[in-house]
């Protein structure tokens, strides 16, 4: 149990620092922090207590295996975010260089 | 071909592959090849229709069975349903980027922008067909991407800024959809929709059913911009390219938000009186609010982007009191027509925003300005760009005989008889507050004395046959409500949302 509120506590981390942080940079550190306690989260419910490795071999079928399709699903998601995580940088270095600032305070051309 | 399904993904991804290989070489490859590539989806969704049998067709990828009564491949899944919302997404790609070879042209990097254009609607498709919640969210997330590139497209402050916006928001969505389907698969132990709708018929523990709902609901609508979660909407699709703007408008936010909204909670929940209040109240408020924010805007692309807000509420409480009725075991005929018109508000919403969006583009391409205050006197310069916008805003505002008018006249009806007099009520004051705008709209920008210098003429062809061929389409979709056509396209969409039990039967039994 104690893993799955270190997991949520780490998700409250990234949202807070998303919703406080002036910073671009800082903002999509937080994300980054967000997506990262959901994988772990994740990974944990496909956990089985003395689980094994799932690779069934041979004739030992009566062991117990840790849930696999969890951990394809976080493979999955972890090489998405590494996506988004580029996309948001590389706009993020775009709007530094026409705006010569990280702050989003002096970054408002849009209102309305 | 035996199964087609597969098709609406791979096709799209394999032209995508080789736009970005042949178009570096070959100039023009790319924009010929996506012409083809979505004439040649709208095809096969029309193969479907009018193959006229309504059966559900499953692929499983791979080609593993089922074992006893258990999925183990992906499921794609075809039904009535999603075939109508593909055909639409299709054409309305079609029609962008017939616009887009001259609009264009604008721009650097017109190959990574028919690739990316591309990618999108090959995420949008699998986004449909997903019978898999996992699936879903990896399409989900192959269309946003590319949005998110489309819409920083120009690279100019305002692009990057509502990009990044719309980035930070659609992560967060990302992470709380992704979350609610860890909570999903923790408690049903399986991913394919419908053996989770399956086992929760069954299920007990409705709190943690309940709080996996609502984190659905916060995440899609987030993606579909309904009302507390809008912000990111005026900007990113008054800042993207004039054809991005009219798919994203026209068909992401209801693709990727509100058909996926409807799936899960018809097909794959049990509906339950609370959620069911729940949708309808935010589909309300966004009906409502999204038209007082709009009306105050000179922008012409920000006023658009608000109406889209205000317009889906109108889908949002077609389907939200069809759940409302039918959870509460009430009069299955109202709930159907509250449903249909919810369904036929939509598509109706993706060809006449769309043409919105367009005719926005072309004003822009002409005069370079948004400002509605810096246009006037268009109509003599650009007829078609102003008579296809005039349709497109009696459209929209709900005047015979145009579409919007008969999906808008079925939602009230339906809220009528149900005795939802104030939503009623509320439908015909936002469809006059609308009118108004859309009176404004063509006032300042097409009829008033002229405020800007120089020689405007119309926009090239390609350009005036895409908005002509949409205007036409806006009066013809209203040919959907005779009854034999009714019966024959939107009926069996509707009863797949209203038949549960079918969705299961059909797909589990194959």
């Amino acid at each position: 149990m104690i893993v799955f509120i270190l997991c949520f506590i780490l998700f409250l981390v990234g949202l807070f620092g998303v919703l406080t942080s002036r910073n671009i940079i800082k903002i999509v550190i937080g994300l980054s922090f967000m997506e990262f306690s959901v994988f772990l989260f994740l990974a944990l419910i496909g956990y089985v207590d003395n689980g094994q490795i799932p690779i069934v071999s041979g004739e030992a079928t009566s062991r117990v295996y840790v849930d696999p399709l969890p951990q394809a699903m976080v493979l999955t998601a972890i090489v998405i975010g590494l996506a988004t995580n580029a996309m948001l940088l590389a706009v993020a270095i775009r709007i530094y260089k026409k705006f010569r600032t990280f702050d989003i305070r002096k970054i408002t051309s849009l209102k309305g | 071909m035996e199964n087609i399904v597969p098709l609406f993904v791979i096709v799209p991804l394999t032209a995508v592959f080789l736009m970005l290989i042949i178009g570096r070489f070959v100039r023009g490859f790319s924009k010929v090849l996506s012409v083809f590539l979505f004439a040649f989806l709208v095809a096969l969704s029309l193969f479907y229709i009018f193959r006229g049998d309504h059966i559900s067709q499953v692929y499983q990828v791979g080609g593993w069975k089922d074992s006893g009564n258990i999925p183990i491949a992906i499921y794609l899944l075809l039904d009535p349903l999603n075939v109508f919302v593909l055909f639409i997404i299709n054409l309305m790609a079609l029609f962008s980027t017939i616009y887009s070879v001259n609009y264009i042209t604008r721009y650097t990097g017109e190959n990574y922008y028919y690739t990316l254009f591309g990618i999108m609607i090959a995420g949008l498709n699998g986004v449909v067909i997903a019978g898999d919640l996992f699936n879903l969210y990896v399409f989900l997330e192959i269309t946003v991407i590319a949005s998110y590139a489309l819409v920083a497209f120009g690279t100019a402050r305002e692009e990057l800024e509502a990009s990044f916006k719309y980035q930070v928001l659609g992560g967060i969505a990302t992470t709380l959809i992704l979350f609610s389907i860890g909570m999903i698969y923790w408690y049903t132990k399986t991913l394919n929709m419908p053996d989770i709708s399956r086992i929760l018929e069954t299920s007990e523990d409705l709190k943690l059913v309940q709080f996996c709902q609502l984190m659905l609901i916060a995440g899609f609508g987030l993606k579909a911009a309904i009302m507390p979660f809008h912000g990111w909407l005026p900007d990113a699709h008054s800042s993207a390219p004039a054809p991005v703007s009219a798919m994203l408008s026209g068909v992401v936010i209801k693709a990727a938000g509100l058909y996926v909204i409807f799936r899960l909670f018809f097909n794959m929940f049990q509906l339950t009186y609370e959620i069911s209040v729940l949708i309808t109240a935010i589909g309300t408020l966004s009906m409502v609010v999204g038209v007082f924010l709009a009306i105050g805007q000179w922008d012409l692309k920000r006023l658009l982007a608000y109406h889209s807000i205000s317009q889906m509420g109108y889908v949002i409480i077609g389907a939200g009191m069809g759940m409302m009725i039918l959870s509460v075991n009430g009069n299955k005929l109202i709930a159907s027509l509250a449903i249909t018109g919810g369904l036929f508000h939509m598509v109706n919403h993706a060809v006449f925003k769309g043409l919105l969006f367009l005719n926005a583009g072309a004003v822009e391409y002409r005069l370079g300005t948004r400002d509605l205050n810096k246009m006037g006197g268009l109509y003599e310069k650009m007829p078609f760009t102003s008579s296809s916008s005039l349709s497109a805003s009696l459209a929209i505002s709900g005047i015979p005989p145009f579409n919007g008018f008969f999906s808008k006249l079925l939602i009230i009806i339906a809220a009528v008889q149900a005795k939802y007099y104030v939503l009623a009520t509320l439908a015909v004051i936002v469809s006059i507050i609308t009118l108004a705008s859309f009176m404004k709209f063509q006032r300042y920008a097409f009829y008033n004395h002229k405020s800007h210098h120089g020689n405007i003429k119309e926009v090239p062809f390609l350009m005036v046959f895409s908005m002509v061929s949409m205007a036409v389409l806006c009066l013809a979709l209203s040919l959907l409500l005779i009854p034999e056509i009714r019966n024959f396209i939107l009926q069996p969409a509707v009863d797949i949302l209203m038949g549960r039990n079918e969705y299961l039967i059909n797909l589990l039994n194959q």
